[in-house]
């Protein structure tokens, strides 16, 4: 919030003049009535491995990560130039493979690489589009200075929480709202089912049926997956409420069956359809892949676009934009050694103590060194599993990420922050202004996921 | 809809509704063997409570001897007995979860609020003078979330399903709660017109939530075959079986006209109907109370059969 300088970035001037007026006491009252809140609603993730006692709340902090119009106009553009991007080196992926073979990404990263689906050559997903909803991480290191972290192409998640945030704070800070010029982001599942719409199999003369994939109420994003079918009016559906007949997709109703033509998944890749991937798989269609093949369904996001989230296509991305747009990245990456090449790996393994170092299919926060904050011990540790299997590691430099005022034990202090904008490509490119802003609430941490005590904020991005 | 989406609305009314009518129950058994009674053990009563929540054999295989604060257990707390308060509401909530968008936020909250609490409940450090107060928190939970329910769902196959769920299982319940005391009922018993049977008349009537309003509708003392009259074919009684078919059948004409098409468990539920609306109280106590309500409670089942096969519950 302060910036690099002392004082008060300008957007942040209004909240904390009302921090100013709030005392901690009051805050953490507001705090424990948004937490039932949260409860009530049930907005909850569950955790692997314990049915019903262990559904949990993702620590919500009031105080919100504000963005200015500016800063948000420049942010945009710079994701549509991204995604529209990685969409085009998707098709070419799938296709002729024209960037391998203008020497501009090594083969073997492409081809030998687990996220990589052979089944999709020559597929031709409507409008040319793979990855119709991306979740693009983002931190901000000064003024004006933003990187991308990575991209998620395969099923972004937390919407749903940018989403429920902003609902609880207009809930229990009307006041606000009305003091500041926020805009609004609830027009998100309109968008998302408008998307969903433009992408349906075009020979389709009627209205197209959307319906939402879920692996089922265990599931630790299924409260999402009912919300984001819920607020589109489509039906949430199970593999078993799902059958392939007579080369279309089918639900289960009370009528009888009933065709699907868009179908929202989040459910992975292995587990979409037995017969082509996974065999053991319970939660997929069986037949579904060759219903999709014939273009008689729209499956999003694809098969197989998790190549372009790949954390070592990741360092490629900016020669990717490139390639495909004609023009040099508006968003930074950050620079990443990819433990592949040697010289990367020998500068990697003499200063570990300063870098992020991170598997290449590791996610969630799992399986990563952040060295400053690491001992001895674990950077040892880590050195030995890097030298032994190089490919597998990508190291980055610690950035210095933007803090915002969160309340935490002893008070309100500085937290590290990143942002998470969900874009929608179909017809066209649509993102409502604002993201899921997750924080670190451990002093001096840099890692924000939920599954290592992360917690949320909500976002506003203020309007001119 | 999905069949999936339909069955586990239906059984979502049918354990709200199941939780509710055993809080009553276990309200009449306890109020009954608070009751002095000569030379007999007043914990027999539990058995008849027993009975009709279900589960006898279940309770005697876990607790062997009949007491009070077993029994009070098993019904409320026990979440291995399936019939307990606390699996119907887990059961319910684990629906809800599953069915989030076909219930509006006020039904999901009001029922998720009711689970949450419940959770906190420490049966091992419950007074007894606190039962009473667990069991209408239990009913008043239960009426939130059908008023919920009716003031905000959409008339159309959500609502449809959850009303079928309510009142077949109603239906099943009020005849089973006859069925367990019909010999209570019969002229022939022994204890005609003691003190005892006035008792157990009155917690007939209470298991149903009917001893004030039966005063109101007969302006007579408790007769038994008034009781049978009451509970059996009386349209203005809500937990009547003729009340509750009366909404069965017009649920599932709405049904039909809303699919376009009449399916086998709408005649099943027109005959039963016409069978409680020509039914008189005398014929039926003559050919046999308990014969009657045996059919009935089959006729229930078949419907309940009929209807999961129509629409497809576990296609």
């Amino acid at each position: 919030m302060n910036g690099l300088g002392q004082g008060v970035r300008e957007p942040y001037a209004a909240v904390s003049a009302w921090l100013d007026t709030m005392r901690v006491e009051d805050l953490r009252k507001k705090s424990a009535e948004a937490e039932l809140l949260f409860r009530r609603t049930g907005i909850t993730f569950a955790v692997y491995g314990d049915a019903e006692a262990a559904e949990r709340l993702i620590p919500f902090d009031m105080i919100p990560r504000i963005i200015s119009a500016a800063e948000w106009r420049r942010l945009s553009t710079g994701i549509e130039q991204r995604v529209k991007a990685l969409n085009a080196f998707m098709y070419d992926i799938y296709h002729r493979q024209e960037i391998i073979k203008a020497g501009r990404i090594p083969a073997e990263l492409v081809i030998q690489n687990s996220a990589f689906v052979p089944e999709m050559i020559g597929v031709e997903p409507e409008l040319g589009i793979y990855s119709h909803i991306i979740g693009i991480d983002i931190v901000r290191t000064a003024e004006n200075e933003f990187y991308v972290l990575e991209d998620n192409t395969r099923t972004p998640s937390g919407v749903s929480y940018m989403l429920e945030n902003r609902e609880t704070m207009m809930h229990m800070f009307p006041n606000l709202f009305a003091e500041n010029r926020v805009a609004p982001v609830e027009t998100y599942p309109d968008n998302l089912r408008k998307t969903l719409e433009s992408v349906a199999p075009h020979r389709l003369d009627t209205d197209p049926v959307i319906a939402v994939l879920t692996p089922g109420i265990y599931n630790s994003a299924y409260f999402e997956h009912a919300f984001l079918a819920d607020q589109m009016g489509v039906e949430l559906v199970e593999g078993s409420d799902l059958v392939v007949m007579d080369g279309y997709l089918n639900m289960k109703t009370t009528q009888g069956l009933c065709r699907v033509d868009v179908l929202y998944r989040r459910v992975d890749d292995a587990f979409l359809d037995p017969l082509t991937f996974d065999p053991s798989s319970m939660l997929g269609v069986p037949g579904l892949f060759d219903v999709y093949r014939a273009g008689n369904v729209t499956i999003v996001n694809a098969p197989g676009a998790g190549i372009a989230d790949d954390k070592a296509i990741y360092s490629y991305i900016p020669e990717i934009i490139e390639f495909y747009m004609g023009r040099p990245p508006i968003l930074k990456n950050v620079p990443t050694h990819n433990c592949r090449k040697p010289d990367a790996l020998k500068y990697v393994l003499e200063n570990m103590a300063e870098l992020v170092v991170k598997e290449v299919h590791g996610s969630g926060g799992y399986g990563m060194l952040v060295g400053p904050a690491a001992t001895k011990e674990e950077i040892e540790t880590f050195r030995a599993r890097v030298k032994a299997n190089p490919d597998n590691y990508i190291a980055q430099p610690t950035l210095a990420l933007s803090t915002c005022p969160t309340l935490v034990e002893d008070g309100i202090a500085p937290r590290h922050l990143d942002l998470r904008p969900f874009v929608l490509i179909g017809d066209e490119v649509r993102l409502v202004p604002g993201g899921l802003t997750r924080v670190a609430l451990r002093k001096g941490s840099l890692v924000v996921n939920s599954s290592q005590g992360g917690g949320t904020k909500d976002t506003w991005v203020l309007q001119d | 809809m999905l069949g999936r989406t339909a069955n586990d609305l239906y059984w979502l009314s049918r354990y709200i509704e199941r939780a509710e009518n055993m809080a009553r129950l276990i309200e009449a058994g306890y109020r009954i063997a608070l009751l002095p009674r000569a030379g007999d053990d007043r914990n027999q009563e539990w058995t008849s409570t027993l009975e009709s929540a279900g589960c006898a054999a279940q309770y005697h295989a876990k607790h062997g001897t009949l007491d009070t604060r077993n029994v009070v257990d098993f019904l409320l707390f026990d979440a291995s007995n399936p019939s307990s308060i606390h699996a119907c509401l887990a059961t319910a909530r684990r629906n809800a979860r599953a069915q989030r968008t076909a219930l509006t936020r006020e039904m999901w909250e009001s029922l998720n609020s009711s689970w949450l609490e419940f959770q906190t409940i420490k049966p091992d450090t419950l007074r007894p003078d606190a039962l009473p107060r667990i069991l209408d928190w239990i009913k008043e939970r239960s009426a939130a979330y059908r008023g919920a329910l009716l003031n905000t769902i959409l008339r159309n196959d959500t609502y449809f399903f959850s009303q079928l769920g309510t009142f077949l299982e109603r239906a099943d319940n009020t005849a089973r709660i006859l069925d367990v005391k019909y010999y209570v009922l019969l002229p022939s018993t022994s204890m005609i017109g003691s003190g005892v049977d006035n008792a157990q008349w009155e917690a007939i009537l209470r298991s149903v939530s009917a001893h004030r309003s039966y005063r109101w509708v007969y302006k007579d003392s408790y007769r038994s075959w008034r009781i049978a009259d009451y509970l059996i074919l009386n349209r203005a009684m809500p937990r009547s079986l003729r009340a509750c078919y009366g909404e069965i059948e017009s649920t599932l004409d709405d049904l039909s006209s809303l699919y376009g098409e009449e399916m086998p468990c709408a005649k099943t539920a027109r005959s039963t109907l016409a069978l409680l609306d020509k039914g008189d109280i005398d014929t039926i106590f003559q050919s046999g109370l308990h014969e009657f309500l045996i059919e009935f409670i089959a006729r229930n089942n078949r419907v309940a059969h009929e209807i999961s096969e129509a629409y497809h519950f576990n296609s």
